[in-house]
């Protein structure tokens, strides 16, 4: 290549064809396609709380918090979020950011986005949840917010994050608009849901612009040259949906897409070999077994037998059931290596997470010991419900266990169904036992203590998702004590606390966390992210 | 013939209503649609906000009732994920799939035909063996192993052809086709070819068989007699015998095709209607559910009366009408 060529005619011409290329402007940006296992049901930033739309949106819509792949929260829109007492966070915005329509980004944006989320027509699981507690919202000047809440929330810079900003202009909003709880004035007719499939009302801030929104089919955005952070790296993202996982890599194989999401774990060897870069982190999802530990009158626990009451409320038995389990065979045999065995319930370094937190050890003679113990020598029987088609490998992990259950004298036997028949029956409390996951969107502890180990109590929202009915009043006491510290330090202390106390009454059995892969063609490469998303601004040229 | 009409017509307007019974009481017994839609975090409140807002709440007869109501004043309800009214979402999904099925249709026909009938002609010759051993292949391969082995020889091991997905689309008279663009047309041959293979092989089956039987009866010999050539006696009066039973099962199996394409719409990543029915079916979307088959009913009700019309035109033995003797 740095051999002296002999000047010919043609390579003059060439040369000259190059550097005029060069000198008309700036070089092309390259394009990248996508193969996405599951479609965004909206182009709306606040119609579907859901993992596909979260991650459509932030291309087109941010918010003024980010977070980074492992999930940190970092400056978007706003460069500084500060508690100023107990109950008031003072926001400062980002200067001279313009909207894709030219507009520039003030306050008036983001209290109209506050205020349009809980107008969304029939969202199927809205943001609303996360603007509630504001109690008012204050704009001293353009680019300062002032947010009130009625308790303490230390998590209302985490909740932010969730919330992608709209124009107000774009959006039909009047020149001023004030935050009222119950309705606030100034707001027009604000767009529906179905409205933003069209690029002149998807009107954000994001690295990216909607350029066409075809559902089923794809979407296509295109590089914002006047974003804050810089012109991307891609000229135009093309993203497909291709929800069966064999198509999807048969796809990037055949150069269809240059990037796919959580390729089968089986499939892996095969990408590798063919040239094909696999890149995996930890994600925020943990596997766990819920064990049915109500002890309500009149409740007998649905699938045990064998046994005159619930062994479950035996903590040497859920002991024994968490010590029967070989959590390494699991992770190298079912999942291929591809997840990591779990002691707490989330990964360290998330916050509210301890470093080389104990995984409950495998000691089936141990186990034995402690059934004997508890008044099973001879083992009961019992069911474990699991679905089949939701998290990665569900219902063979679920037939491990039950292999390892039975070793131990428990006999196993399975129950799998599909996702949607599944919770169902999970929140009816068919189950004495069953296998599922939770992913902790907001990436800290808070989340996942509430929502597994806390006492069921749905009316103050929390252990929403303890089907199990584990209730333990001082964990409850620490977690809800964390969940209104602004102290970032004191609240990591308490989360901790709680996470090690919990744990140690094994409230529940934590099997792993997924670990996600994605695979990229020649020249690319993808940082993976604990939320799961795949975003175009994660992707590595190299 | 109008007798005939109005007669077809009742029995259709019972068979819809039973189906719309069916459908809705089956779809309501998979399970609670909110578990799937409400966020896990979602307090009690929010749920039952959910599900008022959907209806859900209200006893089984009920929803039954308004549905019914709804349904005869043409709506069909609105997709619980998409908010948009359900037949629209299907309809924006139903280019993408007659595409396919036609496309489909017509390699079977055009070369299922000519093979058919060579091979009934000419049963014992090599070439008649060969057609009928490859139809026996074409019907006995699994259709989505087949199509998975379409994409890794042709897209992936080759790199002729690309995987999935629709390609580039033109709107004409307000409908996105591919069939106007390379690319659209580049994307429609492997998903076409998996889906027209076991009709082929069909069409092949029968023409061959109707071919052999045809060449046996009394006209055959009489227009050879009369002195016919052989290639209007193939062409045109053994051609029109063996099209009726080719026409009844093509009508059949066109509605299939559209209706139930899931799998190579699955394989190829095509974004028709049969993907759209997995989907809704996955996530409790209800009103698309029910709304898909209930349009899924009227479209073999009305492929039905098309092939019946069709034959009445090819057969003049066949009288629409029941009055007549």
């Amino acid at each position: 290549m740095n051999r002296p060529l002999p000047l010919r005619r043609s390579t003059v011409a060439f040369a000259l064809v190059a550097g005029f290329t060069v000198l008309s402007g700036p070089v092309q940006a390259r394009d990248l396609r996508v193969g996405l296992s599951a479609e965004a049901t909206s182009m709306d930033p606040h119609f579907h709380n859901l993992g596909p739309n979260n991650a459509l949106r932030r291309h087109v819509f941010e918010g003024l918090i980010g977070t980074d792949p492992d999930q940190r929260l970092v400056p978007a829109l706003a460069l500084s979020w500060t508690p100023r007492d107990a109950t008031t966070w003072e926001i400062r915005l980002r200067p001279n950011v313009t909207f894709s329509d030219g507009t520039p980004f003030t306050a008036r944006d983001v209290v109209y986005t506050f205020c349009r989320i809980p107008l969304v027509e029939n969202s199927p699981s809205s943001f609303a949840t996360f603007v509630r507690p504001m109690e008012s919202v204050e704009t001293p000047d353009p680019l300062t917010l002032v947010v009130r809440t009625a308790n303490p929330l230390p998590l209302l810079p985490t909740n932010l994050t969730a919330l992608g900003i709209l124009s107000a202009k774009a959006s039909g909003a009047a020149e001023t608009v004030r935050f009222r709880k119950g309705g606030c004035e100034g707001m027009g007719t604000p767009p529906k849901s179905t409205d933003f499939g069209n690029p002149a009302v998807a009107v954000g801030t994001g690295p990216y612009r909607l350029k066409e929104y075809q559902r089923g089919t794809q979407v296509v955005l295109t590089g914002n040259p006047t974003y804050w952070g810089g012109a991307p790296a891609f000229g135009t993202v093309t993203m497909k949906p291709i929800p069966s996982s064999g198509p999807r890599v048969a796809a990037l194989l055949a150069g269809d897409v240059d990037l796919i999401e959580t390729p089968a774990i089986q499939d892996l060897p095969r990408i590798r070999a063919a040239g094909f870069t696999v890149t995996q982190g930890l994600s925020n999802r943990i596997i766990y077994i819920h064990l049915d530990q109500f002890d309500g009158a009149g409740w007998k626990t649905p699938t045990i037998r064998g046994a005159d009451r619930n062994p479950l409320l035996d903590k040497r038995v859920r002991e024994a059931l968490s010590k029967a389990i070989d959590r390494k065979a699991i992770v190298e045999r079912v999942m291929g290596g591809v997840a990591q065995p779990a002691g707490e319930l989330l990964p360290y370094p998330l916050f509210g997470t301890t470093r080389d937190f104990p995984v409950v050890p495998y000691d089936p003679a141990r186990a034995k010991a402690l059934l004997a113990e508890a008044g099973y020598p001879n083992g009961f029987e019992i069911t474990l419900g699991t679905p089949n088609d939701r998290y990665i490998n569900d219902e063979k992990i679920a037939q491990a266990v039950a292999q390892m259950w039975t070793r131990i004298g428990v006999k196993t036997g399975i129950d799998a169904s599909t996702a949607s028949t599944f919770f169902t029956r999970r929140n009816k409390f068919d189950f004495s036992a069953y296998l599922a996951g939770w992913g902790a969107d907001s990436g800290e502890l808070s989340n996942s203590l509430n929502s597994l180990v806390l006492c069921l109590n749905p009316e103050a929202g929390l252990g929403f998702t303890n089907r199990g009915r584990y209730c333990n009043k001082e964990v409850d006491r620490l977690t809800v004590e964390a969940m209104r510290t602004i102290d970032d330090g004191a609240r990591e202390a308490l989360l901790r606390k709680a996470s090690a106390l919990a744990m140690a009454d094994y409230p529940l059995i934590p099997l792993h966390f997924e670990v996600t892969p994605w695979a990229t063609a020649k020249g690319l490469s993808y940082t993976p992210r604990v939320d799961q998303y795949t975003l175009a601004m994660d992707v590595v040229v190299k | 013939m109008l007798t005939y009409l109005f007669q077809r017509f009742g029995q259709a307007l019972i068979t819809i209503a039973a189906m719309a019974l069916l459908v809705f009481v089956g779809v309501y017994a998979i399970a609670d649609p909110i578990d799937m839609l409400a966020a896990p975090d979602a307090t009690a409140d929010e749920r039952a906000a959910i599900a008022a807002r959907l209806g859900l709440d209200r006893p089984l007869p009920v929803q039954f009732a308004t549905f019914a109501w709804n349904a005869l004043h043409g709506d069909l309800g609105r997709s619980f994920v998409y908010n948009e009214p359900a037949v629209q979402v299907i309809l924006q999904r139903l280019p993408a799939t007659l595409e396919l099925a036609f496309t489909a249709l017509a390699i079977a026909v055009v070369v299922g035909l000519p093979l058919g009938l060579w091979a009934g002609l000419r049963p014992e010759s090599a070439s008649g063996r060969t057609i009928m051993a490859g139809s026996i292949l074409g019907f006995s391969l699994p259709n989505f192993w087949q199509g998975l082995m379409l994409v890794l020889v042709f897209a992936v091991t080759l790199g002729w052809l690309p995987a999935g997905g629709r390609g580039e689309t033109v709107r004409v008279l307000g409908i996105e086709t591919g069939l106007l663009t390379l690319d659209g047309l580049r994307h429609l041959v492997l998903p076409a070819l998996n889906l027209a293979l076991f009709k082929l092989a069909v069409v092949i089956r029968l023409a061959r068989a109707g071919t052999r039987e045809a060449m046996l009866q009394d006209f055959v010999r009489f227009a050879r007699a009369k002195g016919l050539s052989p290639s209007r006696i193939v062409g045109v009066h053994v051609l029109k015998t063996i099209l009726l039973p080719v026409i009844t099962v093509i009508g059949l199996e066109l509605g299939s095709m559209i209706a139930f394409a899931v799998v190579t719409e699955t394989v190829f990543a095509w974004p028709g209607i049969g993907k759209l029915l997995i989907d809704s079916i996955n996530r409790l979307d209800r009103p698309v559910v029910v709304a898909y088959l209930m349009l899924t009913v009227c479209l073999f009700i009305v492929i039905n009366l098309v092939v019946d019309l069709i034959y009445a035109a090819l057969d003049p033995r066949v009288r629409l009408s029941e009055s007549e003797p």
